[in-house]
């Protein structure tokens, strides 16, 4: 992976997004990576907006914040509207294949991936795509390796779930080849 | 008998007391003593001294903590229930027993009072009920009647009154009871009662305050108030027995309310064995 | 070595508080520390411990004194509007001497103010915030992982003085996640509270031995019948209005600590040894500071960060060490200017004095730092 990234994934409260930061940042504890995440509180946790933000780092974080995000997720239209306004320009956004990506944004930075879709036509379970999420970045940065990931996912599912969530995570991964 | 118990269970350096000429509270609290000491004593109860914590909060009522040689503590205004949670919940098997006051625990206390008493937690509480603020000069109390008077209602008190017992047997407590300063051995039952009861005991006794109380409603001298109490409180036995109409302007004393809902502590227990077991079994 | 596990700031108080010894926990749900209540009432039955949520903050904190009296290791969590409402029976803690330790998530006020925005405006009520005359302990970390031996800390210094501590948090540490190597259970050191009575003490629970400040403390059913108050009391335990009483123990209570200043201050200094400018700051905008000080180094400026762990007693020795070499103090701090009195305080008049402060609930950054520098 490069030496740093600073993501910020973003969606509706209930698909998850908070999860899938957390996945990967325990990811990043299990290979030995730097970490630090933290999420958006209040009402837009509970429904509309919600956002979380990541930092896997080589180096030691200091600042715990993402000031410009290297790469953006965005699960639903106003939040890929809203949050490509406030990235660096050598970010990565991913985007749903069902969001329009906005005129403002420069398509080559953009990988729009059928995330909704593989987790409740494929996986079968549309609250899957958090997980369908975060195997696909996984595949498409080169972060950790398939078994770091794997653990990260089985820490942070409840008990009885094992299955259906690695089966998203392998479907993300996937998604990009 | 009275000073051999004294002796016992007093600590004898700091009396005299503070309270008034014709304070009932000394009888409060000697009742308490008398409870505690035929439970001590009583082999099938198995009590021991040890185990028996003191918690009072503030006013007349609560200076009665620092009188008894038991473990004692002597908090904040209002909050002897909610420390008293805290000792019962650290050490179930501490016999936990609140002196508290009408002010103390149903204005400012009167929330830890409702939720101790909905939770079920075995505490016993003792509500030394005077009608009014005796500490603070005689100011009105959430039980101070309709129409009395007191510093702050020097025009009549328009609130309406709480009835104690009926207020802790409203928001859950298993075992409510009422006592007098007249009525001693009636009322030294019920406090064993309230203590043997294995979940949240309320026991409102009626205490006099001549100095506050008495002088603002022309209630006349200490002796006057005893005389009111012991013709005006009824026992519950005979109470039940008087026609509607001799049972006008009467009151009932003896235990009022009692049911077997389980105690607080003891259901916690069973969430800590479980986590055990779970454990044991991973 | 262990391993590294993804924990959270108020993930992080539970697992080292019940490391430490914490076996009670009593609170009411507030944003942003509400984690540490749930978090206890899984984790602490599993220790055989107990947790309880009561009807609100102040009978929370009473229950706290009530478990710590009955020889539990006892703790609560909250956040500006509910430490307000703990401040009567903090005073209670500290005029009994009943050990316990109070967690403050900082959020921005005055009152209800923002609930989920980082905030460090509560320095002052750690220090002021119950009435009268009292000793204070306050500690504040800077990141997860010092979260976790931090905590341990507050209930050491808790038990060896007798006092409770207040483990000043923000929002910033509080709900950030981070990996953290948990050290092993037998490095620990975890202190006690010193039990049992010296010889005739026990007729004087409060009885203090000449040349020492903490009175020995024995749980409720151990066989030591005892009174604890609140009003001003004797040896014994028991109240007094004689001047001489109140001035002996008046004065003991606040020389337990001032005494003992040295064993309670830990600061952390970074970058100092050449520093001609220092930021001073605590909490989670020591991270801020931290980058703008590497920044700023790397820039050729002699910058350092010089940060009180120990937040209360303010540690004024510690910086005035420096002030002979340092020339300028940035005090950086989320709110309108609070350590910066101590900081004015000390320093008086021997260094310039700036500030950064920040009170609309968003985070100072690297870059706010480095354009003040």
């Amino acid at each position: 992976m490069d030496s740093r990234y600073d993501m910020r994934f973003t969606g509706s409260g209930g698909q998850g997004v908070i999860l899938a930061s957390i996945i990967l940042a325990e990811a990043a504890v299990i290979s030995g990576l730097h970490t630090a995440q933290s999420q958006s509180y209040g009402p837009e946790a509970r429904g509309g907006l919600c956002r979380a933000e990541v930092i896997i780092s080589k180096d030691e974080i200091l600042y715990p914040r993402i000031i410009t995000p290297t790469f953006l997720l965005a699960l639903t239209q106003s939040s890929l509207d809203k949050y490509s306004q406030s990235i660096s320009k050598d970010c990565i956004v991913v985007a749903d294949s069902s969001l329009t990506v906005p005129d403002s944004l420069d398509p080559s930075r953009v990988v729009c991936l059928p995330i909704l879709e593989t987790a409740s036509e494929k996986v079968g379970k549309a609250m899957t795509a958090n997980v369908v999420a975060v195997g696909a970045i996984n595949s498409l940065l080169g972060l950790f390796d398939d078994a770091s990931l794997e653990e990260a996912v089985r820490r942070h599912i409840p008990a009885g779930t094992e299955e259906l969530n690695l089966k998203a995570l392998h479907a993300g991964m996937e998604l990009v080849s | 008998m009275p000073s051999d118990l004294i002796h016992e269970y007093m600590r004898i350096d700091h009396l005299p007391h503070i309270w008034c000429a014709g304070c009932g509270n000394g009888t409060i609290m000697r009742d308490v003593a008398v409870a505690l000491d035929e439970l001590i004593t009583d082999p099938e109860f198995a009590l021991t001294r040890d185990q028996v914590v003191i918690v009072s909060g503030i006013g007349c009522s609560s200076r009665a903590a620092g009188y008894m040689d038991f473990n004692s503590i002597h908090t904040t205004h209002g909050r002897a229930i909610a420390f008293a949670t805290g000792i019962k919940l650290a050490n179930p098997r501490l016999e936990v027993i609140v002196l508290t006051g009408d002010g103390d625990a149903s204005a400012i206390g009167g929330n830890h009072l409702i939720h101790a008493a909905r939770r079920n937690i075995g505490l016993t509480v003792i509500c030394f009920d005077n009608l009014i603020y005796g500490m603070t000069g005689g100011q009105y109390s959430p039980v101070t009647p309709h129409g009395d008077k007191a510093t702050t209602a020097p025009y009549g008190n328009v609130d309406r009154p709480f009835d104690v017992a009926k207020l802790a047997e409203g928001a859950g407590a298993s075992y409510t009871a009422r006592g007098d300063i007249y009525h001693v051995r009636e009322t030294i039952d019920i406090i064993k009662q309230g203590i043997k009861h294995k979940g949240f005991s309320l026991i409102d006794v009626y205490s006099t305050c001549p100095t506050y109380y008495g002088r603002k409603n022309k209630k006349g001298e200490a002796v006057d108030m005893l005389k009111w109490q012991k013709e005006n409180l009824i026992p519950v036995s005979k109470y039940y027995t008087l026609s509607e109409q001799a049972k006008e302007g009467k009151l009932v004393i003896g235990p009022l309310h009692h049911s077997n809902y389980p105690e607080y502590s003891a259901e916690y227990a069973k969430i800590i064995e479980a986590c055990k077991e779970a454990k044991k079994g991973k | 070595m262990a391993k590294a596990v993804l924990m959270q700031g108020n993930e992080a108080v539970v697992e080292g508080a019940i490391a430490a010894g914490m076996r009670f926990f009593a609170g009411y749900p507030i944003t942003p520390s509400t984690e540490i209540a749930e978090q206890c009432a899984l984790r602490l039955p599993q220790e055989g411990g107990t947790f309880i949520q009561m009807e609100d903050e102040i009978s929370s904190m009473a229950a706290v004194l009530g478990a710590s009296a009955a020889g539990v290791k006892s703790m609560t969590a909250t956040s500006g509007p509910g430490f307000s409402l703990k401040q009567e029976n903090i005073g209670y803690g500290a005029m009994a001497e009943i050990p316990c330790v109070i967690v403050d998530v900082q959020r921005s006020g005055p009152s209800t103010g923002l609930p989920t925005s980082p905030s460090q405006a509560d320095y002052m009520q750690a220090r002021w915030g119950t009435h009268g005359d009292h000793p204070v302990i306050a500690l504040s970390p800077s990141s997860v992982a010092e979260t976790y031996t931090l905590i341990i800390r507050a209930f050491n210094l808790s038990e060896k003085y007798r006092t409770p501590v207040i483990f000043l948090m923000d929002e910033i540490v509080g709900h950030l996640r981070e990996g953290v190597t948990l050290p092993r259970a037998n490095d620990l050191v975890i202190n006690q509270r010193k039990s049992s009575f010296k010889d005739g003490a026990n007729k004087f629970a409060y009885f203090v031995p000449e040349g020492e400040y903490v009175p020995a403390m024995k749980p409720f059913g151990k066989g030591e019948r005892y009174n604890i108050t609140g009003l001003v009391h004797d040896r014994s335990g028991f109240p007094t209005n004689n001047s001489q009483e109140a001035a002996t123990l008046c004065t003991r209570l606040m020389e337990k600590i001032d005494k003992n200043a040295d064993d309670i201050i830990r600061v952390e200094e970074y970058q100092m040894d050449d520093a001609d400018t220092a930021i001073i700051c605590f909490g989670g905008t020591t991270r801020s500071a931290k980058h703008a000080v590497n920044e700023a180094r790397a820039a050729g400026k002699k910058v350092g960060l010089f940060r009180p762990i120990t937040v209360w007693p303010f540690p004024e020795k510690q910086l005035a060490k420096w002030l002979g070499q340092v020339k300028k103090l940035l005090v950086v701090e989320h709110n309108y200017g609070q350590m910066l009195l101590e900081v004015q305080r000390c320093a008086a008049g021997q260094a310039e004095i700036d500030f950064l402060g920040r009170i609309n609930g968003t985070v100072i950054t690297p870059a706010d730092i480095a354009e003040k520098l």
